[in-house]
Order: structure tokens, then C-alpha cells, then sequence
């Protein structure tokens, strides 16, 4: 936690003047009233953050955006009865109002037998750079920024002639400064940044028909944000691989899931594992601790200490009878939900190339349409588009089809887990090929 | 004038809540877990635009929500109802009573205990009147907002004037219905709503605008420039989408079909407007064998092509229906509240993501 960083070069290009210790003020006295009007624990969050966003279209500014926004809440407890609220009124009188009203509902909610904030003994925080926040995300001047939104998107059109239209290229960059006060007497806060580049080009076949896809890089400092070049590239890329798509037929096949999507499948154990989810049976995994619910193979890890990471918290389970495992993530108000850390499946010794090889007919999915998971059952059956594997090689692109089966058993036939293991958000997974579903087309 | 909800009691709101839990768990021993919420707001707005424009709104939106897990053994199974609307708490002391809610989520639950694999691959659909309208939202409602067709990057974009549904099809997009969730006055620009006609008896006739796209189109302003919140940009969004009553009868269509699936509650869906692939998730469909409706099924997720699905519905029952009033838009990261509706129609083929494999076609490693 860095606290002597001054950000008045950060904040270069807004007027508003910054107040360092304003939020932490603010929300140790939100505490003091909270336990004097009698509450018997209280808990404050504030928050404050500034935005920058902007898109390009066919080489014009689409929309640009930049914003910054301040928020607080507090949840107060009166014994085992609980309320929050929260507030982006920072007024004398906004302040009291919020605060008065989480007073007075904490006297009518059920007493919750495990309520309660943490025991001071499981606060902490770690120590040493977690290299969660750098300047210069904010340190392009307001042209460059718009260049690189602009420059992501000419790299994906120039790319091939039949990308001739595009929903944009665009440029984001934030940051974000948290504070966390209770009246156990802790108090602590950190700083985040982020800056994002991405493209989305638009191909069209001679008959005319459409597709779209994007790509996109994602860091918490500018320097370790990829080329606009490079992004845009492997955008085009992506998207002219759909050209000529076709419906697959009904099968029962190998399928095996790029990166993207097998992060998205990976999350369903992260909600499957959720104690607040096992706790209400409302999970596919709920008793199922120290049991086998997936192959050798499989080995997930969540890791809220990574430098560096999108997961990486400063600090962060009664009712299961277990520890907590520093997985509380929250907005404002209400109780905190649980959130991942940076949260990962470990990879495994070969190449994509290599696995989809080993495919006499298959699928490789590039994407999912829609949810259509059900976390109670297992129950799992999602739109999909792709590339068709016949032997051992992507050939066409298919779209119009969906794949499905039953998480129970998905997690068992991971038969494979490739090496292609990276970082893009907090939720990663490397390309990975599951047996026994079915993929319903024609 | 009645009293907005935001004013009303809160021990009047947390009754609400404790009856759907009294009446969800009364209904049947196998209910193991239920989880009610109620949640409503006031939001007033103010518009003052470069152009004269200056608008004032009340908006009240309130939903009551049941959820509930039933268990058997090994199987397990949930279910879910809700609604509201910009309404007061007396709404939900009539008709729409927290018992209704509370039943109707039990029903599913329990119902989801005995549902075997649904079927995958092509068949005939039959879509049960209300919230299945969803199909609308997203194979058609999307693609129709008009900053897509601007940038020309929807599936629907040049086709004013084709036919891109069945002549039995008349889609509609209302934002001046009374009370319903997805209604508003005026649009987050000002703009009065209204009833727009975006299919007429199977022709394409127009798209849904905000000032932007109006201006940049040359086209009407048809009130659909909303936002989530001051903090956001507008853009086109729906309001409440529906298909228009037809003549045939609901149980006419069940007994058309020979092999198919009959879905009638659905979760959510979502939509490429560039290449027109939408899908939504049935969470009640039971199949349809010669003629009668039989076993439940597994939900499974529908697939299929906004562009075309329409001119394959065969027929359009007059029991046109909106949803209860719980329906949520995303599009580009922003949330507005939407509503939906449909008569029971049957759409003569879909694709359907079961796992139950098909007599027909299919190959193994």
C-alpha cells in the first residue's frame, strides 16, 4: 500500500482537486456515529475513482467518456442483526441520512446466528509492493489515448480486404482507490489501475453475410499493455476465421475449448465452491468437500496474493464451520459476496496443436452464446460457435449449435489440460478438451 | 394518489418476503430451500437538452421474487417467479399475491425433480404465451435497434421492406403501457414513448431510434434512446416487446406437432446481431409426442437465426400474454428494465441443446 505516492501527476487532466485522506476521515467517523447510535460492530467501505473510455469507428471518435465517481457504505450490527447501506452523497446531511437509515433497519432484520465481521485476529494485510497500481495509465495525453483506440482498429482492417467494417477500436483506463474501516480498529486501503486496448473488426463474405469478433489486451500499467498493432491483428484474425460458418450436425464428439471459454467454464467450479451457494444446497458441489469432483488432470487454484494480479486484494465462513479463506469481495452495501482471487486451472504439458492432433472428428469452440447453466443440477447446455476438428485439424467455421452435458460429470472428463496458460482478467484457464458432451446442430 | 413504494412501511415489504417463504415451503416437504426478495426505488430525472428539450419524470419500479430448491434423494431441482412493475404495494395484495409467486416457483422446482434429458438437434418448437417473448427481444429486438443498422453492423441492416418473418407475424415495441416494467413516459432523452411497428404481418418496417441514430439516419425518434443512469450514455434500447394475438388455438398448436419440444418458461437469452445467432435457455419444457404434451425436460438452451426464425412460425395462438415484470436488457454493459410477450406460437424448427441423443445422424471418436 502506497501511500506517500502523491497523484497530482495522475490526475493531470482533472480539475478536481483530490482530498488524500478525505475517504478514510469519512469513513472512520461513519464507524464512531455507527457505535455510538448504538450499534455493537460497524463496518465502512468508500470509494472513489476516475475513468477514461474511448472508441474509435472507422478512424472517427465514437464516444468518448471520462468520469469519476465517489461512493460509500456501511453495515452496522446490533448483536446478530445486520443492515447496509450506501451513498454517493457525501453531504453532511447524506452522510447522516445513510447512515440513520442502516441504524434503524439493523433493528428489524432476523438475527443471523453467524453474522458478524471478522475476528481481529483474521485481519491483516500483506505486506511489500503487490504492484497493483501504476500512474501511468493516465500518463498518454488525451490524443495519444484516442490514437491508440484508433490504431487497434486500423492494424484489424488493414489486416484483410474483406474486413471492411467495424464496431471499433477502443481505449480504457481507470483507477480506483478503496478504503476499508471497521470498528475492531482496522483500517486499510489500496490503490488499482487498469488500462485496456481492444478491437472489434467485422467481416463480410461475398455473399454477404457478417461475422464479428474481438480481441483485446488488458494490464494495470500502460507498459505492460500489448501493441495496438498486435491486438488488432489477432482480432482480424479471429474474425476471418468465422467467415462461411456452417451449422455442424448432432454428435456426440470430443470437444475441446480455447482458452477464453475454458476460463468461463472454470468459473462455474468458483460458483459451485462459493460457501454462500453450498450453504443454501444450492450447488452441484454442496457435501462434496474432500470427495473427487474432477479427473487427475484438474488442479484450480485461487490466488488473491499474485503482484500484479487482476485478482489481487490487500485483504479480503462461519457458517460452514471453516476459516475464511480471505475470498470476501463486495460492492457497498450488503453482506460481502465472495469473489475470486485470481483464480486459475494449472496447466498441463502440451501444446493445443498437439491436443486437437489427437481429434479424429471433433469441435474447438471459440465462443459461447448465452449462460444456461444450471448450478443446482449440473445441468449444462450453452450456444457455441467454432472451428470443426477432422483429423486432427481445424477445417470450417460452425456457428448455430450448442453443446451440452452436466457439470458433475464435465469436470471427470477433462481428459486434457494444455500449457497455454495466460492472463487476461482474474479468471484464466488454458485450452482444454472435455469428452461426453453433445453437440446439437442439424 | 397512491402512496409510491418507496414510502411504504418496511415491516409492510419484509411480510411480503416472509409470506412467499410460509407459502413456498407449505407447498411440498421436498422443498428444502427458498429465497425470497423484494426490492423496489423511485427515480426521479430531470432532461434539459442544447435543443429546448426539458423533461421531468417519476419513474417507480418495484418486483417481488421467489426461488426455491427442491431435493429428492439425489436429484434436486429449482424454480423461480417473480414480478412487479412501476406499481405500488397494493399490487402485490391482489392477484399477484406473494403466494402466487411463492406456488409457482415451488411448482418448478419440484417439477425439475422428474425432468429426463431433453433432445438435441432440430425440431419443431412450441413457445407457451408470456415470457418466452424473450425469443422476440433477442432474435429480432436487438438487431432492430437502430445504432446497429447505422453502423451497418446488424444482421438486419438494408432489409426495411423484405419480409424477415411469417405473414402471421406482427412485432411490436410499446413503451406507453400502463404501469408495466418495461414502460416509460419519456425516454432518458426526453423523447414521449410509443408504440412503434417493427414487423407488420411479416415486413420489416422500421428500427428503434434514439436522437443520434434518428438524427445521423434521417429517421423518426421513436422515444428509445434510454440509459441506466446519468453516469451512462443512451443509446436504442426496447421497452416492452411483444408479438401481436393471432387466430389459431393454443391447444391446436400442441396437436400440430408430431415430435417436438413445448417450452413456456424460459431464463435469459442473448444475441450476435452481426452474424444474427441468438439463444435462449427454457427452464420448464416438456416434449410434445404426437400431439400431446408428455414428459418434462432438462432445460436445455434454443439456438438459432433472428433473420429467418420468424418466417418459420407456422402459428400464432390468440392468447397473447406480457411477462409478470421481470425482465432486465443489458447491452453494452448498461441494465434498463425491459418487459416481453407472445402469444403460444409454434416455430417449425429450432435447434435444441439437449444431450438425448436423436435417432438421426451424429458420429463418435
Amino acid at each position: 500500500m502506497s501511500e506517500t505516492q502523491t497523484i497530482a501527476s495522475a490526475q493531470a487532466e482533472n480539475k478536481t482537486p483530490r482530498l488524500e485522506t478525505d475517504l478514510k476521515e469519512i469513513a472512520q467517523d461513519l464507524v464512531r456515529r455507527a457505535m455510538t447510535g448504538g450499534a455493537t460492530a460497524a463496518e465502512a467501505v468508500a470509494r472513489e475513482g476516475d475513468e477514461f473510455s474511448t472508441t474509435v469507428r472507422l478512424g472517427q471518435v465514437e464516444t468518448l467518456k471520462e468520469s469519476g465517481a465517489r461512493s460509500i457504505g456501511v453495515r452496522v450490527f446490533f448483536g446478530k442483526r445486520a443492515a447496509s447501506t450506501y451513498s454517493s452523497d457525501f453531504s453532511r446531511e447524506g452522510l447522516e441520512r445513510m447512515l440513520k437509515s442502516a441504524l434503524e433497519l439493523a433493528k428489524i432484520t432476523s438475527e443471523d446466528p453467524f453474522g458478524g465481521i471478522p475476528e481481529a485476529r483474521q485481519l491483516g494485510s500483506l505486506s511489500g509492493a503487490l504492484d497493483l497500481y501504476h500512474e501511468d495509465v493516465y500518463s498518454l495525453p488525451g490524443e495519444a489515448r484516442i490514437d491508440y483506440a484508433r490504431r487497434a482498429e486500423k492494424a484489424a482492417m488493414d489486416f484483410d480486404p474483406r474486413i471492411k467494417n467495424s464496431e471499433g477500436g477502443s481505449f480504457d483506463a481507470a483507477t480506483g482507490r478503496k478504503v476499508l474501516v471497521n470498528s475492531h480498529g482496522f483500517v486499510g486501503e489500496y490503490r488499482r489501475s487498469y488500462c485496456s486496448v481492444a478491437a472489434i473488426p467485422i467481416a463480410q463474405d461475398e455473399k454477404g453475410n457478417m461475422q464479428r469478433d474481438f480481441w483485446f489486451s488488458v494490464a494495470r500499467s500502460l507498459a505492460k499493455l500489448e501493441s495496438a498493432e498486435e491486438v488488432g491483428k489477432v482480432a482480424a484474425q479471429r474474425t476471418v476465421r468465422r467467415l462461411g460458418a456452417r451449422k455442424a450436425k448432432t454428435a456426440h464428439v470430443p470437444v475441446i475449448f480455447d482458452p477464453m471459454v475454458s476460463a468461463s467454464i472454470l468459473e462455474h467450479i468458483f460458483e459451485g465452491v462459493n460457501g454462500d451457494s453450498v450453504y443454501r444446497g444450492a450447488s452441484f458441489l454442496a457435501g462434496k468437500l474432500g470427495q473427487k469432483i474432477a479427473g487427475d488432470t484438474v488442479t484450480v487454484i485461487d490466488d488473491g496474493t499474485m503482484p500484479g494480479g487482476f485478482g489481487t486484494a490487500t485483504y479480503t465462513a462461519k457458517k460452514l464451520g471453516l476459516e475464511t479463506t480471505a475470498n470476501a469481495s463486495r460492492g457497498l452495501a450488503g453482506t460481502p459476496g465472495i469473489g475470486p482471487g485470481n483464480y486459475f486451472l494449472q496447466p498441463g504439458a502440451r501444446t493445443p496443436k498437439q491436443m486437437i492432433a489427437d481429434v479424429k472428428e471433433g469441435l474447438y469452440v471459440t465462443e459461447f452464446l448465452g449462460h444456461g447453466a444450471n448450478l443446482v443440477t449440473g445441468d449444462y447446455s450453452r450456444g457455441a460457435s467454432g472451428l470443426w476438428i477432422s483429423g486432427g485439424e481445424l477445417t470450417y467455421p460452425v456457428e448455430e449449435i450448442t453443446v451440452a452435458g452436466n457439470l458433475k460429470e464435465m469436470f471427470f472428463h477433462i481428459s486434457e489440460v494444455a500449457n497455454d496458460l495466460e492472463f487476461r482478467g482474474s479468471v484464466a484457464a488454458p485450452t482444454i478438451r472435455i469428452d461426453g458432451l453433445t453437440v446439437g446442430g442439424e | 394518489m397512491t402512496l409510491p413504494s418507496v414510502d411504504a412501511e418496511i415491516t409492510a415489504k419484509v411480510e411480503l418476503v416472509m409470506r412467499i417463504d410460509g407459502a413456498a415451503r407449505a407447498y411440498d416437504p421436498r422443498i428444502k430451500e427458498v429465497r425470497a426478495s423484494y426490492a423496489d426505488e423511485l427515480r426521479n430525472i430531470l432532461v434539459a437538452t442544447s435543443d429546448g428539450t426539458i423533461a421531468e419524470d417519476s419513474q417507480p419500479l418495484a418486483r417481488l421474487n421467489a426461488s426455491c430448491i427442491a431435493k429428492s434423494g439425489e436429484q434436486s431441482g429449482r424454480g423461480s417467479a417473480g414480478g412487479g412493475g412501476r406499481v405500488a404495494l397494493d399490487f402485490f395484495f391482489g392477484e399477484k399475491s406473494p403466494e402466487y409467486f411463492a406456488k409457482e416457483a415451488a411448482r418448478q422446482a419440484i417439477l425439475q425433480l422428474d425432468a429426463r434429458e431433453a433432445p438435441a438437434g432440430e425440431m419443431e418448437v412450441v413457445l407457451g404465451s408470456g415470457w418466452p417473448g424473450v425469443l422476440l427481444h433477442e432474435a429480432v429486438g436487438h438487431g432492430l435497434e437502430a445504432d446497429f443498422n447505422r453502423k451497418k453492423t446488424s444482421a438486419f441492416a438494408g432489409l426495411v421492406g423484405r419480409r424477415v418473418a411469417s405473414e402471421k407475424c406482427t412485432v411490436v415495441d410499446n413503451g406507453t403501457m400502463p404501469w408495466r416494467r418495461g414502460s416509460l413516459n419519456v425516454d432518458d432523452e426526453g423523447q414521449p414513448t410509443q408504440e412503434t411497428v417493427l414487423i407488420e404481418n411479416g415486413i420489416l418496417k422500421g428500427y428503434l431510434s434514439d436522437k443520434l441514430s434518428s438524427k445521423l439516419m434521417g429517421i423518426a425518434d421513436t422515444g428509445n434512446g434510454r440509459r441506466e443512469s446519468y453516469e451512462h450514455i443512451p443509446m436504442p434500447r426496447m421497452t416492452n416487446t411483444y408479438m401481436l394475438a393471432g387466430q389459431d388455438d393454443p391447444d391446436d398448436i400442441v396437436r400440430s406437432v408430431k415430435h417436438g419440444i413445448y417450452a413456456v418458461n424460459f431464463g435469459g437469452g442473448q444475441v450476435d446481431i452481426t452474424n444474427g445467432k441468438f439463444v435462449f435457455s427454457a427452464s420448464e419444457a416438456y416434449m410434445i409426442e404426437d400431439g400431446k404434451i408428455t414428459a418434462p425436460i432438462k432445460g436445455a438452451t434454443l439456438i438459432g437465426n433472428g433473420p429467418d426464425v420468424l418466417t418459420r412460425v407456422s402459428m400464432v395462438g390468440h392468447d397473447l400474454k406480457l411477462d409478470e415484470g421481470v425482465g432486465t436488457c443489458g447491452k453494452d454493459g448498461q441494465a434498463v428494465p425491459v418487459g416481453v410477450g407472445i402469444p403460444t406460437i409454434k416455430v417449425d424448427r429450432l435447434t435444441v441443446g439437449g444431450t438425448a441423443r436423436k435417432d438421426t445422424g451424429g458420429f463418435m471418436q
